[in-house]
Parts: structure tokens; C-alpha cells; sequence
């Protein structure tokens, strides 16, 4: 093996010419650095950092303008003994639990529906995606108008089909105002569903529906026992998706009711923003974001996990 | 044009040694085919040459320098993918451009360059077209033409013909081998397929397991294959295998097992003395087995039924059942037989094959 | 398949159909009627008589005027557009890089690092707004559009990254080895062969990029206090409650403008809106 070379390795003369730095980003290694530095930087200085800000500030008094000194868990302890704290603990878990099923069962039915073959399919999907599309905000003033107890056109409707006899306080009644809430919710977020499921749905082979048929077996079987399990992991997916941002949701409840009334649509987001910048009391309003958190790690590992089943099933 | 020298090349995926101690000197303008079944380490071997893969231990030499540490576009080599590979965002002219245009050529000596592949494959028309508006046969010339215009050292292909269906395969192979006798530029190209590897090499290396099992020109490989895989891998229809027992009587060494008894031919005698009162395998391809006549001695017949009859055309395959194992004879297509008929085969004494049944070796 | 009776397709079909559309499209039929509804008509109770609901016998534009001439809102308008544009540039070049070394590349850390983007798509703004308004106070970026520049690809970022995974890794791997023997460079193959080819992918992750930053809210109301550089979903929410009166009119005014561009980009890119959605939930 020990042969000599009469020359050391060189490319060969017609090679082309490369700097160091193209020469250094040929390894694989440095480039994904090079790639990956912003991402990383941006990521790194506007949520790590944040993140660990927040938790410490969670455990200091700070206030707007005061800074504060170490107190430990003493936020959290006032938090668990605030009774709005805790209402808004049962709302957001309400409201994000009411408004997934919702969301699930009606965009599973208008994915079915539009799995279809029609006229003016493609217009209609491009029509439906809008209330998602559309910014939030904009969409909710319009339901608020919708919904205002002197004017609402819902009870105008709801009148003359004779449903209602009286005014609807939807927005002012404490157990109404859940509930409005909750439908404009599950507008916004039925079209996501649907479009996302209708994807999941377009990937199942029709001729396996075809076979149950053929076994026998009825509409329902056959969505339960057939479409069903196919289309878990995308559900998985989109739900994880879903359940966070409602769980976060901040947007929709601050435009329609505020929190109100009398704290029956408070929820984490809203009070963290009413206790923290309303009230200037800042570490208790960290105190209140961060304590989304547990919670929202306990829900992604749960579908972590069940979506990793699924997968490897 | 440069010789490529490959001494002692090793290359490990994890636990994995997919190509071992592989030895290869290819001369200069020389065409050599690597051939094996999947997972044989051809593929590997052509990505190290490459430098596509990186290399566990050996060293690989392209003309007189070491290219081991080389990124592949230093290494002056063209590669022809099984995909083709071909850019789809950008026209045919560009895709064959892009590799010149990467090395600073001007435009009027990349205009030079692309337009003379053209000429050769016969692609102008298509230097504006994209590529997903091109043939699978035309997306290949493209390919080649790409790796033409760099005039490069070695040429590289990656079993290029596999995606074509059978007519334009046996085309192609013809235009490539038209496109070596022209340009005379090394290459190595790897392939499944051993009738491309016959035809194509001018010499062929088969490869099993990572192992060279036997480098030679094809008939070379042909005649007289180093081991039973190689043997079995060559040829089409392949080469009939059965285990025998050498025994002596009356004088001579003699092949039996349940279903023939053959007298081995005085010269591969001496060869399998040793093997006598043993098992060996017997070879014999389907083409050296013929219906017997009362001229044939007797001691090279072979009694068998036919089992399946397969007409080509060219030639008749019969499947026929010798004791217990199955034997296919290629025969004249004048001959009439049927299923279940009984025949008489004679062997060519000449063209019998023995391998040790432990080693697989040839005897 | 629904087999058998017409009336069958009817009941299952036609009408659940129907109603789901017309049920998700009122709201914005609704923002535009009270729109062009003069102020007489739109405060009219519903218990009252002449309470003609879904239409108006006499349009007018006063509150598109006065919205335009009025308020601030051409320049919210204007606020909104640039930051969209400019978070979305960002973000999908971040994204671009990223999404290549953690789908080509071989290294160490790829997964680790997959994942780390992958969490920070699940941490919400609503848990790190207080926090982040100290952040960009101290970084002097308050009540600018930097501020919201800069963090708004904090949650674009992963998102943009993860769909242009799907479709790098779609690309293969021959392509890059055939440019690199060819002799581009690395990062040289990146750009003039594997981003050209991405271009479906880069379309999607824009658009997506672009509607998450218009629906934006709580960064936008939390760093931003001068009327003059708000977006237009703060700006409609603080600036045209005067007192405690809602301007209906001039409200769903600001509501329609304001959501007209995000529809108007969104229906030139309807196909590779929905190719982004469904190709980020089937992963």
C-alpha cells in the first residue's frame, strides 16, 4: 500500500475557481450554520428570550415603570386564590373544548359534502376558506353588529320565523355571551377543518368505500369503520393545530365582549392582557400567560403521542 | 481521457460494508460495465469514483492524481443519472450549458460546445424545448449530451437505460456504444442488465455483496466463469445448475445424481479427481443441451419429460424434469414436442461447468 | 356516494350544502350592506315595522367617505400592507434557508433543530406579549413598524419552514448531485437549480405568510400607541369607538376595505393558498 504520488491531490486545470468562503460552505456542516443563523437569531432573540424573560418576570412584583424584586411564586399563589383567574381557567377549557368538537363535526361534514363532484366546485372551496382568510378582527366586528341586542338581524330573523318573543341579549347575558362566542368561533374555524380534512379525505382510496359497499356494509359503517381511521392523522394534526390558537385565543373575545360580562368569557389571554397592560400590573399578567403553559404542553404531547401512535400503528 | 486506478476501495454505511476491498485498474478509453443484482455495491462504487459518496478506505486515482478528498466538480468527470437529472426549470440548451456556464466558459464557446453534442445526438431541434415536453428516449440524449459537452476525463452512468422501455433500451445501447467508438472517452457504467454489460463493456466486472466476483472481457465471463453466481448471472436463459455425485468406474470419472448419469470429458477429469466419491455442482446452459440423435454417445445423454414448452420464436426453451430438479434446454424451433413427452438431451461435452458446492468456485 | 332518489340528493346534499356556505358568507354580505346603508335606516330596531334587513332601497357612500377623509384609515391601510409585505419577504427567505439545511443537509443537529422550530410554532403571542413589549421597548423599536416587522416571523418562520420541508423533500436528490458534478457549488446548486423548482412552494408559504400578518392583533395593539402607526385591524378597533358610540357605519366600512386586500391577493392565489394548508397539516 505504499505507493507514492507523484503529485498531491489538485483539481484538475479546468476546475472552476472558488473562493474560500464558497470552498468553506461546500461543507455540509457550515452551510446548514450559514442557513440556519437567521432563523436561529430571530427565533432565539424574539421568543427564547422572551420566554425566559417572562418566566422571570413571573416571579418578581414589577409593575409598569416600577422594576420589581424576586418574590418567588407569590403571583401564582394569588392567581390560584383569584376567583376570576380560576373562571377564566374554566372558560378558555369551555370554550376550547365546545368549540374543537364543533369545529370537527361540522368541517368533517362540509369536507364530506364537498368531496364531491359539482358545479362551481372550485369557486365554492375558494368561497368557503374566507371567513379563515378574512382578518379576524374585521370579521368579528361584523358579528358583534349582528349581534347587538337593539339591532341584531339574527333576532330579527329568528322573530319572524317565530322562535324568539323577546329581545336576545346576546352579548350582555352571562351565559349567552359563552355561546356567542362559541359561534363565532366555530364559523371562523370551520372552513380550516374542512379544507384540511377534504385534503385528508382526497387521499383514501374510493375504491375501499367501493369494497365495503360491495360487503355490505351501510353509509355509516363504512364512514366509521372505513374513513374514519384513514383520516385520523390528519384530524390529529389539525386538531393539535386548532386547540392551541383557541386555547390562546385573545382576538375574538376582546372585540366581541372584552372578557365580559361579568367575567363570563374571560379567558387566559384576555385577562393576562386586561391584568397586565389594562392595569399596568405586569408580572402578574406573565404570571397568568405563562400559566397557559403547562396546559398547552400537557395537550401537545398528549397528541404528540397519540398522533406517533397512529403513525407507527 | 485518463485511466482510473481503484486499489483497495472499502465503503461502510454504519454496520453496513457495502463495497469491499474492490480492485480495479481501467485503462485508458476503456469501457467497463459493472454489473450485479441490487445491493452488489456497482452503484456505490460509481458514487465514490463520483464523489458522491465519500470514501471508508482506499484510494481512487483519475489519470495520475488522488482524488479521494476532491468535491465532484474538480474531479473533471461527466455522470449520466437513471433519471436523467435533468434541470426542469430551463431549456434544453441551458441544461446542457449549466455545467459550462458554472466554469466560466464564454458564450460563444458554450454555443460551440452544445451545438456539437447536438450534431452528435441528434438533439437540435429540441435546444429550446423543456424537458418535460421531451420523450424518455429523447430526455436521455439530452442527458448524454449534457455530460458531452464538457469533454471530461472519465465518463460516469448509473444504469441510464433502466427507465426506457425495451425497444428503445436495445436503441440506445446501440448509440452509446456508436458514442464511446467516437469519442473515445473512459467510462464506467453501471448496470443490473447483463445483456447491456455484454454487449456494452469492453470489459465487464460482476459484483456480489460488495465483493468483485470476476473481471474479464464477456465471453471471457462467458465461457469460463470464475464461480457459480457469475456462471448463473451470465447468459440468458441461465445456466442450468444440478448437483451431482463423482464417482470412478471402468476407468473414467463419472456425474450422477437421480435423474442422468454423464461421463466427464477427459480434460475437466484431471481438474475433478479430487472431487471423486463427492458432491459438485454441474453446470450446463440451456443452449449447450440439445435433442439427441442416434449419433450422440450415450454417455452424455441425458433422459428427461417435458414439463412446459416456451415457443420464442428464434428458439424453442424447454422446461424439462430431470429426476427431481428442472432443466431448460434451447432448442430448434423445428423441433415438435409436447408436455409429458419423453426425450433424449445430448450435452456438449465441451461446455460443461463444475463448481465446488462449498466454495461455489469453479473447478 | 349518495345513490337512489333525487330527493335523496336534495336533503343530503343541496341544502346542507347551502346552508353551510350561506351560513359562512353572511356575515360579510351583512359588512356590506351596512355599509352602503344610510345612518337613518341602519339605527332602526329590529322590533321595529320597517325593518328591512337585507337590503336598502337607498345606498350611499357616506361612510366609505367619511372613513377615507376622516380617520386615519388610507393610513393604516398603508401600515398594514408594508408590514405584511416586509415580514413576509423575511420570513420567506428565512424560511427558504432553513427549510433546505434541515431537508438536504446532513449534520448533527438537524433533528434537534426540527424540532426547536417545530415548538416555537406551538408557543402562542398570547403568552409572550408582556414579556416581548419590554423587549422591543428596550430595543427603541416602540410604536414603530419595526416592531412588529421583526416579530412577526417569529411565528412565520416555522410555519414557512415546515411547508418548503414538504417540498424540498419532494425534489430529488439527483438533481443537486447532477449541478454539483456539473460544477455549481453548493449553496450555488441551492439557488439556480432546487429554488426555481420550489417555486409552487414559496408562492403557498407567501400567501399564508401574508394573511397570517394581516390577522395579527395583539402585537399590533400591545406595541403600537400613535394613531398614525397602527394596522388596520387596531385601528378599526381603537380609533373608531368614539366615546363609548360605535360609528356602525364607518365600522363596517373599515371592516369591508380593510379585509378587500387580503381577498383580492388571496383569490389570485387560492390554489397555492390551499396546497399551503393542506400540505402543513398532512405533514
Amino acid at each position: 500500500m505504499a505507493v507514492s504520488y507523484a503529485v498531491a491531490p489538485r483539481a484538475y486545470a479546468g476546475a472552476p475557481s472558488r473562493g474560500p468562503l464558497t470552498r468553506l460552505l461546500e461543507d455540509e456542516r457550515w452551510l446548514a450554520v450559514a442557513l440556519l443563523l437567521p432563523t436561529v437569531i430571530l427565533l432565539g432573540l424574539f421568543i427564547a428570550y422572551p420566554f425566559v424573560k417572562g418566566v422571570l418576570l413571573a416571579v418578581t412584583d414589577a409593575k409598569v415603570g416600577v422594576p420589581g424584586h424576586f418574590v418567588g411564586l407569590e403571583n401564582f399563589d394569588r392567581l390560584w386564590n383569584d376567583s376570576i383567574f380560576r373562571t377564566a381557567v374554566q372558560n378558555t377549557f369551555v370554550y376550547t373544548i365546545v368549540t374543537t368538537i364543533f369545529k370537527l363535526a361540522l368541517g368533517l361534514w362540509l369536507a364530506m359534502l364537498l368531496n364531491r363532484h359539482f358545479k362551481g366546485k372550485a369557486f365554492t372551496r375558494a368561497f368557503i376558506l374566507l371567513p379563515f382568510i378574512i382578518p379576524t378582527v374585521l370579521s368579528t366586528f361584523a358579528w358583534k353588529w349582528m349581534f347587538d341586542p337593539t339591532f341584531s338581524v339574527i333576532n330579527w330573523t329568528l322573530y319572524r320565523l317565530d322562535l324568539i318573543h323577546g329581545r336576545i341579549n346576546w352579548l350582555g347575558d352571562p351565559d349567552l355571551a359563552m355561546i356567542s362566542v362559541i359561534i363565532v368561533n366555530v364559523w371562523r374555524g370551520v372552513p380550516f377543518y374542512a379544507i384540511s380534512l377534504l385534503a385528508g379525505l382526497q387521499t383514501i382510496n374510493p375504491e375501499l368505500q367501493e369494497a365495503a359497499a360491495i360487503d355490505g356494509a351501510r353509509p355509516w359503517q363504512r364512514f366509521w369503520h372505513v374513513t374514519w381511521p384513514l383520516l385520523l392523522p390528519v384530524t390529529m394534526v389539525v386538531v393539535l393545530f386548532s386547540v392551541i390558537q383557541t386555547f390562546a385565543d385573545f382576538q375574538l373575545v376582546y372585540v366581541l365582549t372584552g372578557g365580559g360580562p361579568a367575567n363570563a368569557t374571560q379567558l387566559f389571554a384576555t385577562y393576562a392582557y386586561q391584568i397586565g397592560v389594562g392595569t399596568g400590573l405586569l408580572s402578574e399578567g406573565a404570571a397568568i400567560s405563562l400559566a397557559m403553559f403547562p396546559f398547552l404542553l400537557i395537550v401537545v404531547i398528549i397528541q404528540l403521542l397519540y398522533i406517533r401512535r397512529v403513525e407507527t400503528h | 481521457m485518463a485511466p482510473v486506478h481503484i486499489r483497495h476501495l472499502n465503503k461502510k454505511f454504519d454496520e453496513v460494508h457495502a463495497v469491499n476491498d474492490v480492485n480495479l485498474e481501467i485503462h485508458d478509453q476503456e469501457f467497463v460495465v459493472l454489473v450485479g443484482p441490487s445491493g452488489c455495491g456497482k452503484t456505490t462504487t460509481l458514487r465514490m469514483v463520483a464523489g458522491l459518496e465519500s470514501v471508508t478506505s482506499g484510494d481512487i486515482l483519475i489519470g495520475d492524481r488522488l482524488v479521494n478528498d476532491l468535491a465532484p466538480m474538480d474531479r473533471d468527470i461527466a455522470m449520466v443519472f437513471q433519471n436523467y437529472a435533468l434541470y426542469p426549470h430551463m431549456s434544453v440548451y441551458d441544461n446542457m450549458a449549466f455545467g459550462l456556464k458554472m466554469r466560466k466558459f464564454d458564450r460563444a464557446e458554450i454555443a460551440k460546445r452544445v451545438q456539437e453534442a447536438a450534431g452528435i445526438l441528434g438533439i437540435e431541434a429540441l435546444l429550446k424545448r423543456k424537458p418535460r415536453q421531451l420523450s424518455g428516449g429523447q430526455r436521455q440524449r439530452v442527458a448524454l449530451g449534457r455530460a458531452i459537452v464538457r469533454h471530461p476525463q472519465v465518463f460516469l452512468f448509473d444504469e441510464p437505460l433502466s427507465n426506457l422501455d425495451a425497444k428503445l433500451r436495445v436503441q440506445m445501447r446501440v448509440e452509446i456504444k456508436k458514442l464511446h467508438d467516437r469519442l473515445g472517452t473512459t467510462a464506467i457504467y453501471v448496470t443490473h442488465d447483463q445483456v447491456e454489460a455484454m454487449t456494452l463493456g469492453d470489459r465487464v466486472v460482476v459484483m456480489k455483496d460488495g465483493f468483485v466476483q470476476q473481471v474479464g472481457e464477456p465471453l471471457e465471463l462467458y465461457n469460463t466463469p470464475a464461480n457459480r453466481f457469475v456462471a448463473g448471472f451470465i447468459g440468458s436463459p441461465a445456466m442450468n445448475f444440478a448437483s451431482v455425485n463423482v464417482s470412478e468406474a471402468n476407468g473414467a470419472l463419472w456425474a450422477a445424481n437421480e435423474g442422468m448419469r454423464i461421463k466427464v470429458p477427459a480434460e475437466i477429469a484431471a481438474r475433478l479427481n479430487r472431487y471423486a466419491g463427492k458432491e459438485c455442482v454441474l453446470g450446463v446452459r440451456p443452449e449447450d443441451l440439445r435433442i439427441a440423435n442416434a449419433a450422440d454417445p450415450p454417455d452424455l445423454n441425458i433422459d428427461a419429460e417435458v414439463e412446459v414448452v416456451e415457443q420464442l420464436g428464434p428458439e424453442i426453451l424447454l422446461d424439462m424434469a430431470v429426476g427431481s430438479t428442472t432443466m431448460v434446454a434451447a432448442v430448434e424451433p423445428t423441433v415438435r414436442a409436447k408436455v409429458r413427452d419423453r426425450l433424449r438431451l445430448a450435452v456438449n461435452p465441451a461446455r460443461l461447468h463444475f463448481f465446488d458446492p462449498a466454495s461455489e468456485a469453479a473447478i | 356516494m349518495i345513490e337512489g332518489a333525487k330527493w335523496k340528493r336534495w336533503v343530503f346534499f343541496y341544502i346542507p350544502l347551502t346552508a353551510f356556505v350561506v351560513a359562512l358568507l353572511f356575515p360579510f354580505y351583512w359588512m356590506a350592506v351596512t355599509t352602503v346603508r344610510p345612518d337613518s335606516e341602519l339605527y332602526r330596531p329590529w322590533m321595529a315595522p320597517n325593518y328591512a334587513p337585507f337590503w336598502t332601497a337607498h345606498p350611499t357612500l357616506e361612510h366609505v367617505r367619511g372613513l377615507l377623509e376622516d380617520t386615519l384609515f388610507s393610513t393604516w391601510m398603508w401600515n398594514t400592507m408594508f408590514i405584511a409585505i416586509v415580514s413576509t419577504i423575511i420570513s420567506l427567505f428565512c424560511g427558504l434557508l432553513a427549510g433546505y439545511a434541515l431537508s438536504r443537509l446532513r449534520f448533527r443537529f438537524a433533528g434537534t433543530l426540527g424540532t426547536g422550530i417545530f415548538i416555537t410554532y406551538l408557543v402562542p403571542q398570547t403568552l409572550l406579549f408582556i414579556p416581548l413589549a419590554d423587549i422591543i421597548r428596550n430595543f427603541r423599536l416602540g410604536d414603530t413598524p419595526w416592531a412588529l416587522i421583526l416579530t412577526y416571523p417569529t411565528f412565520l418562520i416555522p410555519f414557512c419552514t415546515w411547508l418548503l420541508m414538504g417540498y424540498f423533500k419532494a425534489i430529488p436528490r439527483e438533481l443537486e448531485e447532477c449541478a454539483r458534478i456539473d460544477g455549481a457549488s453548493r449553496w450555488k446548486a441551492m439557488i439556480y437549480i432546487i429554488f426555481p423548482i420550489a417555486v409552487p412552494g414559496i408562492l403557498s408559504a407567501g400567501i399564508f405568510a401574508f394573511t397570517l400578518s394581516w390577522n395579527e392583533f395583539i402585537y399590533a395593539l400591545v406595541f403600537l400607541s400613535s394613531p398614525d402607526q397602527k394596522t388596520v385591524p387596531v385601528g378599526v378597533t381603537s380609533e373608531l369607538i368614539r366615546g363609548d358610540v360605535f360609528y356602525w357605519g364607518q365600522l363596517m366600512a373599515g371592516a369591508l376595505l380593510g379585509s378587500i386586500p387580503v381577498a383580492f391577493v388571496y383569490s389570485f392565489f387560492v390554489e397555492h393558498y390551499v396546497a399551503g394548508l393542506t400540505g402543513s397539516v398532512k405533514g
